[in-house]
């Protein structure tokens, strides 16, 4: 193929994805590097790339401590709670003391925050939720990544990262092509934050056809973040704990707003209160320690999300569906029927959309919720990525190595989805994430530790035959058949997306059984994925677009391995309404409070499993 | 809702080709128009919309749960910070418009250019603070949460949950 090679040479820090945990990143690294070269790589356009894409219509981590509201350790505690325990609270507290400074710099820029009349402080949703108008959101942010950046690479789809040959494990860059022109990129750095993003897509979604682009998480996020450090041999963590929404059935609404600050709540298809039926045989199952009923009356203790989920997928199993949001009562409220649509037009475009077409006014009708399919992401109500060193004056020694939010890939850092054990960062901690890594990425170049990085022409060489090789084997098999998309040769990328949706979908607790596996389903998924990896060698590209998709689908397999091999690991039933193993159904506090720590070999494909502490923060 | 665009008003500029994140937003090489290449990877997000010019570009509910004949428009005017919204029930019994600011200052001019602020000392750099820290944690001449200022130690295992 004739396409050029564009090398970007001498970098100190390369931003491999800029959504809002990469702008944090680009932005805090002028700071601290003033002088150095700072670039960013996004496969989109940074002005409107990444989950915040539409815009956001709350910042949902937000402490408040300039009006006394909350401290770090309490939402460190929430999250703990809402997780069930497994999270990596060095790292959550570290995010929780450094958001409100982020979130203080957006109002200056710009970023429209409502505030509460009476008392002047910003309108809460929730306890962690401030509102605000956030249509422009990312363009704001995108501003300030693109003032500190010395160049923008847009609409280039990175697929490796470079690795360092003098000295192994050591990061050097990254690789990957610009979709509109097809031109191989090389990217020379000494560091590399990784602001990728999680993973829609990989299960099976209830949508058919058209509606398939009607995902929770945006259908953009194609596991770049697992795929690329996976694939480079960075350790990773938690894995197992995808994420179930409930959420407006099909539209996939969200709620937060509606049940946080419109007051609505749910009940079954007759009208009915559901939830606390449930709860007593759900205490049973995971234990009163990670669900007390009364304790949680008595002292506004939250459910866990998936605990919800539970109670919601049962009572529909149980014949009483569907569920609806009580809004008929909010929405007689001019001022709140005004929130609740403004409150999608903000985010979720598409739930105001469908609720013109099918006549639903939740002022005369109570909308129908349903639990979504499975998602594999670090920053909402679960805690996937990588396994990344904490601050020093936090972290317990399993925890630390020398430089904040590194992973495991010496120079290579993560910031937002790409961080594991740190949920509930939403758009502002991942922001702050991204301010985190780059201040440690700067002093990792000052310490001398990024000296010496040797990348051959071999190297360069290897991955550009590999990117490039799903369009060689269309050009070479394409010919052997008439017309249409049926070869005996290769799949195309929109056909594997399919058998991996299904795959993960049946073997691994996709939505169509009920989010329900055990040891020999996933052993089974596990064999059909390594089968489905032999096919992906033969992948097909019919243009840049095309090769575009294979890349995000061969990041979604390497995500979806990890997921199989971290769910088949833990022996528990962890996170009820998220998903369940059929042959372990209690939480096993004995063997597995602890969180999964996996290693995938870059040269074997072989995974390494272990278990690491899990710490919480206590008074002293 | 993937996005459509109207024959009659596009004129291929390519400003929704630039902007999509899905990469979705093709120019067909017979019309010269732009149009979009794979709607099951649309995310409804709008900002094709938003960035036409012409307002060519307008969406319709995915054929597999929604029906036709609803209207869901917008107008984002960045010049007066305001984004205007216009929905329109299928069976007309709901016709609203909605309005919402979208940025308080004028655009970039409030974000600071790092590369020319005084350089962090030596002192900052060994700490734990980020750009604009303490100060701007609470706005107050506080200083950065700590393990120790909050009373608080890390233990292992399940006995501290």
């Amino acid at each position: 193929m004739a396409f050029k090679t564009i090398i970007e040479d001498d970098t100190d820090i390369l931003v491999a994805g800029a959504g809002l945990g990469g702008t944090g990143a680009a932005f805090e690294a002028r700071y601290w590097g003033q002088n150095k070269k700072i670039v960013i790589a996004e496969k989109a356009n940074i002005m409107r790339s990444g989950a915040v894409s539409q815009g956001l219509y709350a910042i949902n981590c937000y402490m408040g401590t300039r009006f006394g509201e909350n401290n770090p350790e309490d939402h460190v505690r929430y999250a703990r709670i809402d997780l069930m325990g497994m999270v990596r609270e060095d790292l959550l507290f570290d995010m929780a003391r450094h958001v409100d400074s982020t979130v203080h710099q957006f109002e200056e820029w710009g970023l429209p925050l409502m505030r509460d009349p009476k008392t002047g402080a910003y309108q809460r949703e929730g306890r962690w939720q401030i509102m605000i108008h956030g249509e422009s959101y990312k363009p704001i942010v995108a501003d300030a990544a693109k003032k500190s950046a010395d160049k923008v690479f847009n609409r280039i789809c990175v697929t490796h990262l470079l690795m360092d040959e003098s000295k192994p494990n050591r990061v050097a860059g990254a690789v990957g092509f610009n979709v509109r022109t097809g031109n191989y990129h090389v990217f020379k750095s000494k560091t590399v934050i990784c602001g990728a993003g999680g993973a829609s897509n990989i299960f099976k979604p209830r949508s058919v056809g058209e509606g398939a682009g009607r995902v929770w998480y945006a259908p953009w996020s194609s596991g770049s973040a697992y795929g690329l450090m996976i694939g480079a041999g960075a350790k990773m963590t938690q894995m197992e704990n995808r994420i179930v929404l409930a959420r407006f059935k099909d539209g996939y609404g969200p709620v937060g707003a509606y049940f946080l600050h419109l007051k609505t709540y749910t009940q079954n298809g007759f009208g009915e209160e559901y939830e606390s039926k449930w709860f007593p045989a759900l205490e049973e199952m995971v234990g009163k320690r990670y669900l007390d009923v009364e304790a949680s009356h008595r002292t506004h203790r939250p459910i866990p999300t998936c605990l919800r989920n539970h109670a919601l997928i049962n009572e529909v199993n149980a014949g009483r569906g569907p569920i609806h949001m009580v809004t008929m009562e909010a929405f007689q409220d001019p001022h709140l029927e005004e929130i609740g649509w403004h409150n999608f037009l903000g985010m979720t475009v598409g739930q105001a959309v469908l609720w013109a077409a099918t006549d639903v006014d939740p002022k005369n009708e109570n909308p129908e919720l349903t639990t979504s399919e499975p998602y594999v992401m670090g920053s909402h109500a679960t805690g996937c990525g990588a396994w990344c060193s904490g601050p020093e004056d936090v972290s317990p020694p399993e925890y630390f190595w020398g430089y904040n939010r590194m992973t495991t890939v010496e120079g290579l850092f993560g910031a937002g989805d790409a961080v594991g054990g740190t949920p509930h960062a939403f758009s502002s901690g991942s922001f702050t994430e991204g301010r985190l890594a780059a201040k440690a990425a700067c002093q990792y170049i000052d310490d001398g530790k990024a000296e010496g990085i040797v990348v051959s022409d071999e190297q360069i060489k290897r991955r550009k035959e590999e990117i490039y090789r799903p369009m060689e084997h269309y050009k070479i098999y394409r010919n052997e058949i008439t017309a249409g998309s049926v070869n005996p040769n290769y799949i195309n990328p929109r056909q594997g997306l399919d058998r991996l949706q299904k795959l993960m979908d049946e073997y691994c607790g996709g939505v169509t059984v009920n989010y329900m596996t055990n040891e020999k389903l996933l052993n089974i998924g596990l064999k059909k994925m390594k089968v489905m990896e032999e096919d992906l060698e033969k992948l097909a590209a019919e243009n840049i677009h095309e090769l575009l998709r294979a890349w995000e689908l061969k990041h979604r397999h390497m995500t979806a391995e990890a997921v199989f091999q971290h769910t088949l690991f833990r022996k528990e039933t962890r996170w009820p309404g998220y998903y369940y193993r059929g042959d372990h159904m209690t939480v096993d506090d004995e063997n597995w409070h602890v969180l999964t720590v996996s290693r995938r070999d870059p040269e074997t494909g072989e995974y390494t499993m272990e278990k690491a502490p899990c710490y919480h923060l206590v008074e002293a | 809702m993937p996005t459509f665009v109207y024959m009659t008003r596009c004129d291929g500029c390519g400003q929704c080709v630039d902007i999509c994140p899905s990469d979705i937003m093709h120019i067909d090489p017979v019309t010269r128009r732009a149009y979009n290449i794979e709607p099951n990877m649309c995310w409804e997000c709008l900002p094709c919309v938003k960035a036409c010019p012409q307002n060519a570009i307008d969406v319709r509910g995915y054929a597999d749960f929604a029906p036709l004949g609803h209207s869901v428009r917008v107008r984002r005017d960045e010049e007066k910070g305001v984004i205007a919204w216009r929905i329109i029930f299928r069976n007309g019994s709901k016709d609203m418009e909605l309005l919402a600011p979208i940025t308080t200052k004028p655009w970039r001019e409030h974000i600071p250019q790092l590369g020319e602020v005084p350089a962090p000392s030596q002192e900052m750099r060994d700490s734990h603070l980020l750009f604009n820290e303490p100060k701007y944690i609470r706005m107050d001449d506080g200083d950065l949460h700590t393990l120790k200022s909050n009373g608080l130690k890390m233990v292992a295992g399940v006995e501290s949950y």
